[in-house]
């Protein structure tokens, strides 16, 4: 069947049209996260924590209870308690008591910004007033904000009883690692003597923040009968409903969750942090109840991703032949476990073909707020130490950066760390479109450096669904369960349009609730386009063969003798031009005369998906004055595999490369000698403004991934992968520093000019 | 706590609201008037998504009290198009792909359309300096500058 539509000429896909959800967006209209309201709502607020570790004693909201307007208050003695169990897949492995725990603190309070009650008001002035008549009893603890001090001797334990997972045989002695893993391919040891250079390396990294706009916002209402729903921002409204069902002890099929328009999540809102405090504060309350983060809220309270402590050892021949490599990677998880470092493992060197590697990972619980995905979850900071690492090898032996990598780049069959097989091309292809770049061979000026790195990321596929109706005016409604963050009803309008063959404009794609459709994944792991794309094409599919079927009804012919071309069903074999052919629109008008409504539906549990991969280069001029470095160029080219709609394809490139230019140069979580953060506000943490930045160019390379009827792969996060490192090449392309330590900020760069 | 009786134009519209004093127009626009266009982003004045024109000057309304709103004259993104016709730079967003989670737009569209007001035909340094109190995540800013410019260059043509 996938032959049928790759052999004719594609008409929708490839072209950019407007997105169908643009004009609300534009005009104001689209309800997002906080936009949403009902009669009777009242407003919750959440108490936190002003401390980073500390023993819950005692909690007494009595005189807020009593405060006038004050309707109903909440604290982890109102949940359930959750078994002690890592559920799902280790590299995303979620564990309900840890979760609970997050929510509303139990035993002990772990960070700054932890919740500990929620208080529903009739205005949010009344609830934050109640909020300073809590009184709670603290006893403080010492606390840990470094990785390498939290996995010290004689660190303050965040959890008494921790012992390190997958060490054997188990430590006798509880620390705050939680996790160590280790991936090995033949025998880098023996390797490591056979090389005629070796570069090693340490590095850290800094806490960013996904940094979306939009701060987390829900709205419940809950009924006597024990039924909710739920309206909120988030990535995944399914994920949203398993989550909060199974945190408060509800039936998932009486948990009904809308998806609001989605302010940006870059992986940050997978997770619950207020839908459960306003079920239960609803059910609690008899009214709705609203529930929305303060900036400063998002920063102490939702995940930013790890920070990290690095080493790496790349051993090389003098013709730049890599023949082993090692990486040490301890990642923050904050105050719960469950860092990215096992995809920091996996990641750093899937791009090359090195025979001999050891990637080891730790995971290592602090007094930070708990990490959760950001973009390519993990693979950006190990990228950035393996990354830095492969430039001063390229140094070392006196070739190009990219020659280095084209010569060692993985292809198809070549092995990866954790047992499988490189299944996909593309790689060299991308290196070789960033290489003919024309401004990779642009003089540079004074002060000025060019830097290369690489970046790969799974790509996700997975669960998805979908519904179509079909209209009596020809027109359909593709429901599906995706939220769209950057434009993904755009894509599948296409991909639905091109099956049909009806016209883009002839597609209305909808996002539906979680009663309204099949269980559908996250928009997460750059999977929407690929495998939410797939079940919309499957779903078109049936609807072309009911169509047909529909039209051999409507001709009194056998449906054998019935095909679909161009949008519309003719007759053919031994009919072939016996009736003038059906279209769309035709057949959609005779609904009710032949058989009533027209809908398909479709699910999938999509498989095949192929790596991203970004390579790209960076031209900074450093400021030898101030230490700032300029970004005076920067060029980033994807494998996007097809693409749909590729003015969004670009989009996603140039936003996940200024993502990384922030990561880079400027954001960090800054945390005082009392374990409390100092830069809670775009102010002080500082992400990039229009101002900081040139256009950024983005090649779309398209090697399609054979997988996918249209050759999808997603685009959305390996583009995040390169910049930290390429920039620090470029830093010391421009100054013969090596930055090590992010963010590379004007201090820093300072100091090691001055070194 | 007694509440002020406010008297405004709100996109050229007569509104009376009633606010309390500690109340900012941000809060007043979108839980009082319902006019949730205008979005929080960090309530600081840092972000720049609640960005609205106070008698045609640029505004974080998360800065500006609902009281002081009296008898000024106030434009929201819901005051930008012409019943159904888009704003040259609405239109421009979409199709240069301006907006992703869509999110900053709307404060992102008040700053564009008062740097027109002011400059018609703007450099991209302009642009980019003009725009650097609006902070958007998603794109990278390359799609939201070339809309401006090119919405620039329609303006400009429109009016020789």
């Amino acid at each position: 069947m996938n032959d049928i539509i790759s052999e004719k000429k594609l008409k929708v896909i490839g072209t950019s049209p407007d997105r169908p959800d643009g004009v609300p967006k534009l005009t104001g209209t689209a309800q997002y996260g906080a936009d949403h309201s009902l009669p009777g709502m009242l407003w919750a607020k959440v108490l936190r924590s002003p401390h980073a570790h500390a023993r819950l004693l005692k909690i007494d909201y009595t005189k807020a209870l009593a405060l006038p307007g004050v309707k109903g208050i909440i604290t982890s003695a109102d949940l359930p308690e959750q078994k002690f169990d890592y559920l799902g897949p280790e590299r995303v492995a979620q564990n309900f008591w840890h979760m609970t725990r997050n929510i509303l603190a139990r035993e002990k309070v772990l960070y700054e910004g932890h919740a500990i009650a929620a208080v529903a008001a009739t205005t949010s002035a009344i609830a934050d007033a109640a909020l300073k008549l809590i009184v709670v009893d603290y006893e403080i603890l010492p606390h840990v904000i470094d990785v390498e001090e939290a996995m010290a001797d004689n660190a303050p334990l965040l959890f008494e009883d921790m012992i390190t997972r997958g060490v054997t045989p188990p430590p006798t002695k509880a620390s705050n690692i939680s996790k160590r893993i280790q991936f090995q391919l033949g025998d880098p040891d023996s390797a490591f003597k056979t090389a005629e250079e070796i570069v090693e390396m340490h590095f850290k990294t800094a806490p960013v923040h996904q940094g979306y706009i939009e701060p987390h916002a829900c709205l419940a209402r809950a009924d006597q009968d024990g039924q909710a729903e739920v309206w909120s921002s988030s990535q995944g409204h399914f994920v949203i409903r398993t989550m909060t069902a199974k945190l408060l002890g509800m039936k998932t099929g009486d948990l009904r969750c809308h998806a609001s328009e989605i302010g940006g999540a870059f992986g940050g809102k997978t997770v619950v942090y207020l839908e459960p405090l306003a079920v239960a504060l609803s059910r609690k309350t008899g009214h709705p109840v609203k529930i929305t983060m303060t900036r400063e809220e998002v920063f102490k309270a939702s995940g930013p991703t790890s920070g990290a402590s690095m080493t790496i050892k790349i051993g090389v021949m003098r013709d730049g032949t890599l023949v082993a490599a090692e990486g040490i990677f301890k990642y923050q998880a904050g105050a719960f476990p469950g860092s990215p470092v096992m995809n920091g493992c996996m990641c750093g060197f899937a791009p090359y073909d090195i025979a001999n590697a050891r990637t080891i990972g730790y995971d290592v619980v602090c007094n930070r707020p708990k990490a959760v995905a950001y973009r390519a979850p993990g693979s950006p900071i190990s990228a950035f130490a393996v990354e830095s690492t492969m430039d001063m090898v390229a140094k070392r032996i006196g070739m190009d950066p990219i020659q280095l990598r084209l010569k060692n780049i993985a292809k198809i069959g070549t092995p990866l760390l954790w047992g499988a097989k490189h299944g996909h091309a593309g790689f060299a292809e991308t290196l070789q479109a960033l290489q003919k770049h024309p401004h990779y061979q642009s003089p540079l000026g004074k002060n000025q450096g060019r830097g290369v790195a690489v970046g790969y990321w799974f790509n996700g596929g997975g669960e998805s669904s979908c519904t179509v109706n079909v209209n009596e005016d020809g027109t359909v409604v593709v429901a599906t369960g995706s939220p769209d963050i950057g434009g993904s009803r755009a894509s599948t309008a296409q991909m639905a349009a091109e099956t049909l063959g009806i016209a883009y404009e002839g597609v209305r794609p909808i996002i539906a609730d979680t009663n309204s459709v099949g269980y559908t994944q996250a928009t997460g792991g750059s999977r929407v386009t690929f495998a939410t794309g797939m079940t919309v094409i499957n779903a078109c599919k049936k609807i072309i063969a009911e169509m047909c079927l529909r039209a051999a009804k409507i001709w009194k012919i056998e449906s054998e003798n019935v095909i679909w071309e161009d949008g519309s069903a003719r007759p053919a074999g031994k009919r072939a031009g016996e009736f003038p052919p059906l279209t769309f629109k035709e057949i959609a008008a005779k609904r009710t005369a032949t058989g009533g409504p027209i809908v398909a539906s479709d699910s999938v549990n999509a498989e095949g998906q192929a790596p991203g991969f970004s390579a790209q280069f960076c031209d900074v001029e450093v400021d030898p004055e101030t230490g700032a470095v300029k970004i005076v160029r920067y060029v980033a080219a994807q494998d996007v595999g097809r693409a749909i709609h590729p003015k969004y394809c670009e989009g996603q490139i140039t936003g996940g490369v200024v993502q990384g230019i922030g990561w880079a140069l400027n954001e960090e979580y800054i945390y005082n000698s009392a374990g409390r953060l100092e830069n809670a506000g775009f102010l002080d943490y500082r992400m990039p403004v229009a101002s900081d930045i040139p256009m950024i160019e983005a090649i779309l390379v398209e090697v399609p991934n054979p997988n996918h009827p249209y050759g999808v792969k997603g685009v959305a996060e390996a583009n995040i992968v390169p910049p930290m490192a390429a920039i620090a090449n470029a830093v010391h392309g421009a100054t013969g520093r090596r930055l090590t330590d992010l963010p590379m900020s004007p201090p820093k760069v300072l100091a090691a000019l001055d070194a | 706590m007694s509440k002020q009786h406010v008297t405004t134009q709100i996109n050229g519209n007569s509104v009376e609201f009633l606010c309390e004093t500690r109340q900012t127009l941000l809060e007043v626009l979108r839980d009082e008037l319902h006019l949730t266009g205008t979005k929080e982003g960090c309530g600081t004045g840092d972000c720049g998504a609640c960005t609205v024109t106070v008698d045609s000057k640029m505004v974080c309304s998360c800065l500006f009290l609902g009281v002081e709103a009296e008898g000024k004259s106030i434009q929201t993104i819901e005051g930008m198009a012409q019943g159904d016709k888009l704003h040259v730079l609405q239109r421009k967003f979409t199709e240069h792909a301006a907006l992703q989670c869509g999110i900053c737009t709307p404060g992102m569209l008040i700053a564009a359309q008062t740097l027109l007001e002011r400059n018609p035909d703007p450099t991209e340094e302009q642009t980019r300096y003009w725009l650097s109190g609006n902070l958007c995540r998603c794109t990278g800013y390359n799609q939201i500058i070339h809309a401006v410019l090119d919405a620039a260059k329609e303006l400009r043509g429109a009016k020789s």
